[in-house]
């Protein structure tokens, strides 16, 4: 089966360890989390494993390349210490499975959009921004044929994705796209970061959805009109797995004339939504989860932000609502950009 | 000109009486697994009066009458066995009355679930009644006659627990009222006068409901639903009994299905809570998640699966759709909340023996006091096959549930000759003398609760 592809020299020659150090959700200095990063390589037990709330972000921080999160999720399945009570990662995988028939196939050969398992949310790519891309899961009762699983990082459970995501590939590659573009980062983060560690060929170029949005702004250029929104964002977990794709938040928010507001917890430092932090088995992790939600919405609020735009259906589901609560407009990236070139939401 | 037809006519007019084959047709099935049972006629009265009416001519002409609701019932309650009259109740939905200070609101029992709730959201927001499980066409006579539950049976139990009064067409016609409006007062209560309530859990077999006292509840700003989620399902009656001591949910219930997938093998505890304001949600939700649930958190046997959800009730009808031909019925029974591993285990047999995923859902009535448990057996309409399979199902459930220990809910022909063979000999012959004694020509939706 697959095997993650973890440098542990490049783990030995690093100076800062900031995989760990500048963790959000652990406090820990540069010689614990030497000594514990060995403990992971070496497979034993961890307080990372027991303590660690699955926000990708050490994939983000790791300045040598290496894959910590997909090592930390490794070993807390190897040793049995998932992060979430044991129901919540059944009905997790459970969610998964396929149960309304097969995908029809067609071959597309052209840039194709996956929505991945949010197939619900076709809707949002309409317009011009979205003309010429041709949807591979727009059928819902379909979703699960091309959900990527990478949700599973949250359940301590690699060896669920190893299992599907080569099935989930080769549904995608049989309608011949010539590009993907994911609607979620996750999709994105599967295909490129998560994939390559593993060693799972993937026989399509993916391409982000930011990516794609600002080329497609600058195609529209001339239809843009200055938006004038003090914004913020809300960075989802999977946007750790492409960090490099990340510069394209500011580039779009630039593009159509949003002021992106100085906050606290932005970029590197972003919070997470709390949507996994909420079940977790560590004492008091329901209250945390509000407290990091509640910090998140108040910075928010605090640097002015007059819209808060997510692309995460998970970030959008979880928070949203308390962020419109708070006087915050939650709106998604597409319609964010589809109102730049005069279109409505949708 | 058929002379019944045309004195139905006299009573409720032309357009409210019917003996075409049609319109018969319809009032001839329910949505269950029953075979077709067709009316001579169908009348719609608008009020008591021709209610009464209509019960005095069938009186005359020994001729069935079978009152109908919202024509919701699954298990062949309103179709009329033995012919006669269906008397659809719908055109009986007026308010008569609403008391805000004194929470009650005062209706003809043909309204709909779904009409008392839009007018209490339009005319007194902070108030709210206990609405079944059905879709909202259900009425509230109709779930008054088979004791209905709804989603405020946690703190107050039965919804005929929450009446403050009745007005009845008795079966020879008298029109009856029972509470204090029995003495022209205001309809505020149904205690402390002599107990006559021989109508509610009847199925129309001893009178036709025709007006009632709804007992109103707060209704608070924010309404919520969270779910705890368990594999063992032996863990689900303490957790209940963790939950209803503290006592602040609105609604409670425990559900395990095999399709969609996520809820296969798992139960899912939905906990409805509401409050004025987020901090009190914050402070039930404490008590609950960070007091009671936290140490099947802590030991990985349970765990938060959402909180701050839009509440939604469980669509048991859904499960029709998980084979083609859209047709499903379920049995329920009233047991006691630590029977819930054993009717899961049992009803999920039952299905798999049957070829038909399973579905079941445990509801907490009181605080504790019982649960209503549901099992559904969905079919394909067109498929006489998978009909047979799920009435197989069904009967074997009614005699699994009596088996254990249980008391069948609104059960149908089958279900109610079971209970009738197992029911002490003196309450027996005292059902059929009440029966004899309000409807001496046993024109009442015969066929159903016969004692022989």
């Amino acid at each position: 089966m697959y095997t993650l592809h973890f440098d542990e020299n490049k783990c030995l020659a690093c100076e800062t360890r900031d995989c760990l150090t500048k963790c959000q959700y652990m406090s820990m200095e540069v010689e614990e989390a030497a000594a514990e990063m060995q403990k992971l390589i070496r497979g034993e037990d961890s307080r990372v494993l027991h303590e660690c709330r699955t926000c990708y972000a050490c994939e983000e921080y790791c300045p040598m390349g290496n894959h910590p999160f997909y090592l930390i999720v490794s070993r807390q399945e190897e040793l049995k210490i998932p992060p979430l009570p044991e129901p919540n990662i059944k009905q997790g995988v459970q969610m998964g499975i396929p149960f309304r028939g097969s995908p029809e196939i067609e071959e597309i050969n052209g840039p194709v959009l996956n929505m991945g398992v949010f197939s619900p949310l076709i809707h949002l790519a309409q317009g011009k921004l979205f003309e010429g891309l041709t949807p591979i899961s727009a059928d819902k009762r379909k979703m699960h044929h091309y959900f990527c699983n990478l949700m599973y990082l949250h359940f301590g459970n690699i060896s669920v994705i190893n299992e599907r995501l080569p099935g989930i590939i080769d549904t995608i590659a049989a309608h011949k796209p010539t590009e993907v573009v994911h609607f979620h980062d996750e999709c994105y983060g599967t295909y490129t970061s998560y994939a390559a560690a593993y060693g799972i060929e993937v026989p399509f170029k993916s391409i982000h959805m930011f990516e794609f949005l600002y080329d497609r702004l600058n195609e529209l250029k001339d239809e843009i009109r200055p938006l004038g929104y003090k914004v913020a964002y809300q960075r989802p977990c999977s946007s750790r797995l492409s960090s490099d794709k990340h510069p394209f938040v500011n580039k779009i928010f630039d593009l159509i004339g949003v002021e992106h507001v100085d906050r606290q917890y932005v970029d590197e430092n972003a919070l997470c939504c709390g949507s996994t932090i909420l079940s977790q088995r560590q004492t008091g992790s329901r209250r945390f989860c509000l407290d990091i939600q509640n910090d998140n919405i108040q910075d928010m609020k605090k640097a002015g932000a007059q819209l808060c735009i997510f692309n995460c259906p998970a970030c959008m589901q979880t928070i949203g609502k308390q962020v419109a609560d708070e006087g915050i407009m939650p709106i998604w990236m597409s319609d964010l950009c589809r109102m730049a070139i005069g279109e409505k939401p949708a | 000109m058929d002379s019944i037809n045309a004195a139905l006519i006299d009573i409720v007019g032309e357009d409210y009486v019917s003996n075409r084959t049609e319109e018969l047709f319809t009032y001839s099935k329910d949505l269950g697994t029953s075979e077709p049972q067709w009316p001579d006629y169908v009348a719609a009265p608008k009020t008591a009066e021709e209610v009464s009416r209509i019960v005095k001519l069938a009186n005359e002409h020994k001729l069935a009458v079978v009152p109908l609701g919202g024509g919701m019932s699954l298990a062949g309650l309103a179709l009329p066995l033995r012919g006669g009259i269906t008397l659809d109740l719908k055109r009986m939905d007026r308010i008569l009355a609403l008391d805000e200070k004194s929470r009650f609101i005062v209706v003809e029992a043909g309204i709909s679930h779904g009409k008392v709730t839009a007018h209490l959201h339009k005319h007194a927001p902070h108030l709210m009644h206990s609405e079944p499980g059905a879709p909202a066409a259900a009425t509230i006579g109709g779930n008054l006659a088979i004791h209905g539950q709804g989603d405020l049976a946690h703190p107050y139990g039965f919804n005929s627990d929450m009446i403050n009064g009745m007005e009845v067409v008795l079966p020879t016609g008298e029109i009856c009222r029972f509470g204090s409006c029995a003495l022209d007062n205001d309809w505020y209560t149904l205690h402390p006068l002599p107990d006559l309530q021989l109508f509610l859990g009847w199925s129309g077999c001893t009178g036709i409901i025709t007006k009632v006292s709804l007992r109103l509840f707060p209704c608070k700003a924010i309404a919520e639903q969270d779910m705890f989620i368990v594999e063992d399902e032996d863990l689900v009656p303490e957790i209940l009994y963790e939950l209803t001591h503290v006592g602040m949910a609105e609604d409670l219930m425990a559900i395990s299905q095999e399709i969609p997938p996520p809820f296969n093998r798992l139960h899912c505890i939905l906990v409805n809570l509401s409050g004025d304001s987020k901090e009190e949600l914050e402070f039930k939700r404490k008590l609950l998640f960070d007091g009671k649930l936290t140490k099947y958190i802590k030991d990985g046997t349970g765990g938060i699966g959402a909180v701050g959800q839009r509440i939604e009730r469980p669509q048991v009808s859904k499960t029709s759709d998980w084979r083609k031909g859209g047709g499903f019925e379920y049995v329920g029974a009233i047991v006691p909340v630590s029977f819930y591993p054993e009717c899961y285990r049992r009803g999920s047999e039952i299905s798999q023996r049957h070829g038909i995923p399973y579905t079941v859902l445990g509801r907490v009535i009181g605080s504790g006091h019982g649960m209503m448990f549901s099992w559904t057996y969905a079919f394909n309409r067109a498929d006489e096959d998978t009909v047979r399979h799920a009435r197989e199902a069904l009967h074997e459930t009614d005699e699994m549930v009596l088996e254990l220990g249980g008391t069948l809910w609104k059960p149908a022909v089958f279900g109610q000759k079971l209970v009738m063979d197992r029911m002490d000999a003196n309450t027996l012959q005292m059902m059929k003398k009440v029966k004899h004694l309000l409807d001496p020509n046993g024109i009442m939706n015969p066929g159903n609760w016969e004692v022989v």
